[in-house]
Protein backbone atom coordinates (compact mmCIF):
# COMPACT_ATOMS: atom_id res chain seq x y z
CA UNK A 1 0.00 0.00 0.00
CA UNK A 2 1.22 3.43 -1.26
CA UNK A 3 0.51 7.39 1.01
CA UNK A 4 -1.98 8.97 -1.17
CA UNK A 5 0.05 11.23 -3.55
CA UNK A 6 -1.20 14.36 -2.25
CA UNK A 7 -2.74 15.91 1.01
CA UNK A 8 -4.29 19.39 1.57
CA UNK A 9 -2.79 19.31 4.75
CA UNK A 10 1.39 18.64 4.85
CA UNK A 11 3.10 14.94 4.22
CA UNK A 12 0.55 12.18 4.01
CA UNK A 13 1.02 10.20 6.56
CA UNK A 14 3.46 7.40 5.47
CA UNK A 15 1.92 4.19 5.23
CA UNK A 16 5.14 2.49 3.65
CA UNK A 17 7.97 2.67 6.53
CA UNK A 18 7.40 2.32 10.26
CA UNK A 19 10.65 4.76 10.84
CA UNK A 20 9.04 7.04 8.08
CA UNK A 21 5.27 7.25 10.39
CA UNK A 22 7.10 7.69 13.69
CA UNK A 23 9.07 10.81 12.09
CA UNK A 24 5.67 11.92 10.86
CA UNK A 25 4.48 11.74 14.09
CA UNK A 26 7.60 13.17 15.88
CA UNK A 27 7.39 16.25 13.56
CA UNK A 28 3.99 16.87 14.90
CA UNK A 29 4.38 16.32 18.34
CA UNK A 30 7.19 18.40 18.52
CA UNK A 31 5.39 20.89 16.76
CA UNK A 32 2.76 21.73 19.54
CA UNK A 33 5.44 21.99 21.96
CA UNK A 34 7.03 24.36 19.58
CA UNK A 35 3.77 26.42 18.83
CA UNK A 36 4.13 27.69 23.01
CA UNK A 37 8.13 27.63 23.26
CA UNK A 38 9.20 29.48 20.21
CA UNK A 39 5.92 31.64 19.79
CA UNK A 40 6.37 32.88 23.38
CA UNK A 41 10.57 33.29 23.26
CA UNK A 42 10.13 35.09 19.99
CA UNK A 43 7.68 37.46 21.83
CA UNK A 44 10.05 37.37 25.38
CA UNK A 45 13.18 38.20 23.04
CA UNK A 46 11.47 40.88 20.45
CA UNK A 47 8.45 42.47 22.19
CA UNK A 48 8.69 42.30 26.00
CA UNK A 49 12.63 42.86 25.71
CA UNK A 50 14.73 44.23 23.12
CA UNK A 51 17.30 42.87 21.49
CA UNK A 52 19.64 45.56 22.42
CA UNK A 53 18.98 45.08 26.24
CA UNK A 54 19.94 41.71 25.88
CA UNK A 55 23.88 41.30 26.36
CA UNK A 56 25.65 38.29 27.71
CA UNK A 57 25.64 39.20 31.26
CA UNK A 58 22.36 40.29 31.51
CA UNK A 59 21.21 36.18 29.64
CA UNK A 60 23.61 35.33 32.67
CA UNK A 61 22.25 37.24 35.83
CA UNK A 62 18.24 37.60 34.60
CA UNK A 63 16.56 35.16 32.06
CA UNK A 64 19.01 32.31 33.10
CA UNK A 65 18.93 32.89 37.29
CA UNK A 66 16.60 29.88 37.66
CA UNK A 67 17.29 26.67 37.37
CA UNK A 68 13.62 26.09 35.76
CA UNK A 69 14.28 28.28 33.39
CA UNK A 70 16.86 27.48 31.92
CA UNK A 71 15.36 23.58 31.75
CA UNK A 72 12.54 25.64 29.57
CA UNK A 73 15.10 26.77 27.01
CA UNK A 74 16.23 23.44 27.67
CA UNK A 75 13.38 21.56 26.45
CA UNK A 76 13.07 24.11 24.02
CA UNK A 77 16.09 23.72 21.82
CA UNK A 78 15.10 19.30 22.25
CA UNK A 79 12.25 20.03 20.32
CA UNK A 80 13.79 22.56 17.57
CA UNK A 81 16.53 19.55 17.27
CA UNK A 82 13.74 17.06 17.04
CA UNK A 83 11.02 19.25 14.90
CA UNK A 84 13.79 21.04 12.83
CA UNK A 85 16.06 18.19 11.54
CA UNK A 86 13.60 15.59 11.35
CA UNK A 87 12.06 18.14 9.05
CA UNK A 88 15.03 18.61 7.19
CA UNK A 89 15.50 14.76 6.76
CA UNK A 90 12.21 14.89 4.59
CA UNK A 91 13.56 17.78 2.78
CA UNK A 92 16.72 15.76 2.21
CA UNK A 93 15.04 12.76 1.13
CA UNK A 94 12.92 14.98 -1.82
CA UNK A 95 15.39 17.08 -3.21
CA UNK A 96 18.92 15.23 -2.43
CA UNK A 97 20.32 12.54 -5.63
CA UNK A 98 20.30 9.07 -3.74
CA UNK A 99 23.87 8.85 -4.58
CA UNK A 100 24.36 11.05 -1.89
CA UNK A 101 21.33 10.67 0.33
CA UNK A 102 22.60 8.73 3.23
CA UNK A 103 25.57 10.60 3.13
CA UNK A 104 23.82 14.34 3.35
CA UNK A 105 21.67 12.77 6.07
CA UNK A 106 24.67 11.48 7.78
CA UNK A 107 26.29 15.15 8.08
CA UNK A 108 22.10 16.42 8.75
CA UNK A 109 22.33 14.13 12.12
CA UNK A 110 25.59 15.30 13.08
CA UNK A 111 25.04 18.69 13.19
CA UNK A 112 22.19 17.91 15.08
CA UNK A 113 24.38 16.12 17.49
CA UNK A 114 27.07 19.14 17.54
CA UNK A 115 24.41 21.24 18.53
CA UNK A 116 23.31 19.29 21.11
CA UNK A 117 26.13 19.09 22.56
CA UNK A 118 26.48 23.43 22.64
CA UNK A 119 23.82 23.75 23.40
CA UNK A 120 23.52 21.45 26.49
CA UNK A 121 27.11 22.94 27.58
CA UNK A 122 25.73 26.33 27.70
CA UNK A 123 23.27 25.57 29.65
CA UNK A 124 24.74 23.54 32.20
CA UNK A 125 27.81 24.85 32.36
CA UNK A 126 27.16 28.73 32.41
CA UNK A 127 27.70 29.96 36.07
CA UNK A 128 24.88 31.03 38.35
CA UNK A 129 25.18 34.59 40.59
CA UNK B 1 20.10 19.45 -17.85
CA UNK B 2 21.06 16.19 -16.69
CA UNK B 3 18.41 13.91 -16.53
CA UNK B 4 18.32 10.72 -14.46
CA UNK B 5 19.52 11.91 -10.81
CA UNK B 6 16.64 14.40 -9.56
CA UNK B 7 14.23 13.37 -7.11
CA UNK B 8 11.55 13.44 -10.43
CA UNK B 9 13.72 11.20 -12.09
CA UNK B 10 11.78 7.20 -12.13
CA UNK B 11 8.41 6.69 -11.95
CA UNK B 12 9.00 5.11 -8.14
CA UNK B 13 10.27 8.00 -7.09
CA UNK B 14 7.57 10.27 -8.74
CA UNK B 15 5.26 8.38 -6.92
CA UNK B 16 6.62 9.01 -3.35
CA UNK B 17 7.28 12.74 -4.48
CA UNK B 18 4.74 15.40 -2.94
CA UNK B 19 2.99 16.79 -5.89
CA UNK B 20 -0.62 18.83 -5.50
CA UNK B 21 -3.17 20.51 -8.00
CA UNK B 22 -1.65 23.62 -7.27
CA UNK B 23 -4.09 26.67 -5.73
CA UNK B 24 -3.76 27.53 -2.23
CA UNK B 25 -2.60 23.73 -0.85
CA UNK B 26 0.65 24.29 -3.11
CA UNK B 27 1.00 27.61 -1.92
CA UNK B 28 0.70 26.78 1.64
CA UNK B 29 2.75 23.73 1.32
CA UNK B 30 5.88 25.64 -0.38
CA UNK B 31 5.45 28.32 2.00
CA UNK B 32 5.88 26.08 5.03
CA UNK B 33 8.72 24.33 3.16
CA UNK B 34 11.17 27.69 2.65
CA UNK B 35 9.99 29.00 6.51
CA UNK B 36 10.76 25.87 7.69
CA UNK B 37 14.38 25.81 5.97
CA UNK B 38 14.36 29.50 6.47
CA UNK B 39 14.16 28.91 9.91
CA UNK B 40 16.14 25.82 10.59
CA UNK B 41 18.98 27.82 9.13
CA UNK B 42 18.62 30.51 11.57
CA UNK B 43 19.08 27.94 14.47
CA UNK B 44 22.05 26.94 13.81
CA UNK B 45 23.82 30.18 13.68
CA UNK B 46 21.36 30.91 16.95
CA UNK B 47 22.26 28.10 18.89
CA UNK B 48 25.86 28.68 17.92
CA UNK B 49 25.42 32.62 19.44
CA UNK B 50 23.58 31.20 22.52
CA UNK B 51 26.76 28.75 23.06
CA UNK B 52 29.24 31.76 22.90
CA UNK B 53 27.76 33.46 25.89
CA UNK B 54 29.44 31.09 28.08
CA UNK B 55 32.61 30.45 25.79
CA UNK B 56 33.10 34.59 24.65
CA UNK B 57 30.85 36.73 25.60
CA UNK B 58 32.68 39.59 23.86
CA UNK B 59 31.42 38.14 20.65
CA UNK B 60 27.84 37.49 22.18
CA UNK B 61 28.04 40.78 22.55
CA UNK B 62 29.44 42.22 19.27
CA UNK B 63 26.73 39.81 17.77
CA UNK B 64 23.84 41.24 19.86
CA UNK B 65 24.66 44.57 18.21
CA UNK B 66 24.48 43.07 14.63
CA UNK B 67 21.13 41.92 15.64
CA UNK B 68 19.70 45.53 16.83
CA UNK B 69 21.47 47.38 14.09
CA UNK B 70 18.67 48.83 11.37
CA UNK B 71 19.68 46.06 9.14
CA UNK B 72 20.08 43.40 11.74
CA UNK B 73 16.05 44.26 12.64
CA UNK B 74 15.13 43.68 9.12
CA UNK B 75 16.31 40.45 9.42
CA UNK B 76 14.56 40.20 12.60
CA UNK B 77 11.49 40.85 11.18
CA UNK B 78 11.73 38.22 8.72
CA UNK B 79 12.62 35.65 10.82
CA UNK B 80 9.80 36.09 12.74
CA UNK B 81 7.53 36.45 9.85
CA UNK B 82 8.62 33.05 8.62
CA UNK B 83 8.48 31.76 12.23
CA UNK B 84 5.27 32.69 12.73
CA UNK B 85 3.93 31.60 9.36
CA UNK B 86 4.97 28.37 9.91
CA UNK B 87 3.78 28.00 13.00
CA UNK B 88 0.31 29.02 12.17
CA UNK B 89 0.24 26.61 9.23
CA UNK B 90 1.91 24.07 11.01
CA UNK B 91 -0.83 24.09 13.17
CA UNK B 92 -3.61 23.88 10.61
CA UNK B 93 -2.06 20.79 9.22
CA UNK B 94 -1.53 19.42 12.40
CA UNK B 95 -5.47 20.13 12.73
CA UNK B 96 -6.42 18.74 9.39
CA UNK B 97 -4.26 15.56 10.13
CA UNK B 98 -6.01 14.66 13.39
CA UNK B 99 -9.60 15.78 12.43
CA UNK B 100 -9.66 15.02 8.86
CA UNK B 101 -13.04 16.06 8.49
CA UNK B 102 -11.80 19.67 8.87
CA UNK B 103 -9.64 19.00 5.51
CA UNK B 104 -12.94 19.86 3.98
CA UNK B 105 -12.46 23.70 5.11
CA UNK B 106 -8.28 23.99 3.96
CA UNK B 107 -9.11 27.42 2.35
CA UNK B 108 -11.09 28.93 5.67
CA UNK B 109 -7.90 27.50 7.39
CA UNK B 110 -5.66 28.92 5.41
CA UNK B 111 -7.38 32.75 5.28
CA UNK B 112 -7.47 31.97 9.11
CA UNK B 113 -4.11 31.91 8.94
CA UNK B 114 -3.16 35.05 7.23
CA UNK B 115 -5.46 36.89 8.95
CA UNK B 116 -3.97 35.79 12.24
CA UNK B 117 -0.89 36.72 10.68
CA UNK B 118 -1.32 40.10 10.20
CA UNK B 119 -3.15 40.59 12.54
CA UNK B 120 -0.41 40.13 15.36
CA UNK B 121 2.36 40.26 12.69
CA UNK B 122 2.27 44.01 11.62
CA UNK B 123 2.14 45.47 15.50
CA UNK B 124 4.77 42.68 15.98
CA UNK B 125 7.06 44.29 12.80
CA UNK B 126 6.60 47.65 14.40
CA UNK B 127 7.56 47.09 18.15
CA UNK B 128 10.58 45.26 15.89
CA UNK B 129 11.60 48.11 13.89
CA UNK B 130 10.12 51.41 15.02
CA UNK B 131 14.29 51.35 17.35
CA UNK B 132 14.98 52.26 13.59
CA UNK B 133 13.54 55.42 13.47
CA UNK B 134 14.12 56.21 17.30
CA UNK B 135 18.00 56.34 16.41
CA UNK B 136 17.37 58.25 13.04
CA UNK B 137 15.33 60.61 14.93
C1 LIG C 1 6.56 27.18 16.02
C2 LIG C 1 5.82 26.11 15.85
C3 LIG C 1 5.98 25.16 14.70
C4 LIG C 1 4.97 24.43 14.19
C5 LIG C 1 3.52 24.43 14.66
C6 LIG C 1 5.51 23.63 13.10
C7 LIG C 1 4.79 22.69 12.36
C8 LIG C 1 5.31 21.90 11.37
C9 LIG C 1 4.63 20.79 10.75
C10 LIG C 1 3.22 20.31 11.08
C11 LIG C 1 5.47 20.27 9.82
C12 LIG C 1 5.18 19.08 8.92
C13 LIG C 1 4.80 19.48 7.56
C14 LIG C 1 4.57 18.30 6.66
O1 LIG C 1 4.77 17.16 7.11
O2 LIG C 1 4.19 18.53 5.51
C15 LIG C 1 6.68 21.03 9.84
C16 LIG C 1 7.76 20.83 9.02
C17 LIG C 1 8.96 21.47 9.15
N1 LIG C 1 9.31 22.35 10.13
FE1 LIG C 1 8.09 23.13 11.53
N2 LIG C 1 6.83 23.89 12.96
C18 LIG C 1 7.17 24.82 13.93
C19 LIG C 1 8.43 25.33 14.16
C20 LIG C 1 9.56 25.05 13.41
C21 LIG C 1 10.88 25.56 13.69
C22 LIG C 1 11.27 26.47 14.86
C23 LIG C 1 11.69 25.08 12.69
C24 LIG C 1 13.16 25.34 12.49
C25 LIG C 1 14.09 24.63 13.04
C26 LIG C 1 10.89 24.26 11.81
C27 LIG C 1 11.36 23.59 10.70
C28 LIG C 1 10.63 22.73 9.92
C29 LIG C 1 11.13 22.04 8.75
C30 LIG C 1 12.54 22.18 8.16
C31 LIG C 1 10.08 21.25 8.26
C32 LIG C 1 10.08 20.36 7.03
C33 LIG C 1 9.35 21.08 5.91
C34 LIG C 1 8.82 20.18 4.84
O3 LIG C 1 8.86 18.95 4.95
O4 LIG C 1 8.31 20.74 3.86
N3 LIG C 1 9.59 24.26 12.28
N4 LIG C 1 6.56 22.02 10.81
Amino acid sequence: MSAPRYSLSGRPRPTGSTVDLYVWYAVRLSSLALFVLALAHFAMTHFVFDPADQSAEWVRQTRWNSVALRALDWGMLMAVLVHGFLGMRTVLQDYVPSRVRSLSLGALYLLALILFVLGTQVVIALPFD
Amino acid sequence: MVRGSGPLASPQKLRSYPSYRGGEGMAAWAFHRISGIGVWLFIILHVIDIWLIGANPEAYDFLGQIYSSPPGRVAETLLGAALFYHALNGMRIVVMDFWPALTAYHRQLWRIVWIVFFAIGLPGAYIILKPIWEVAG
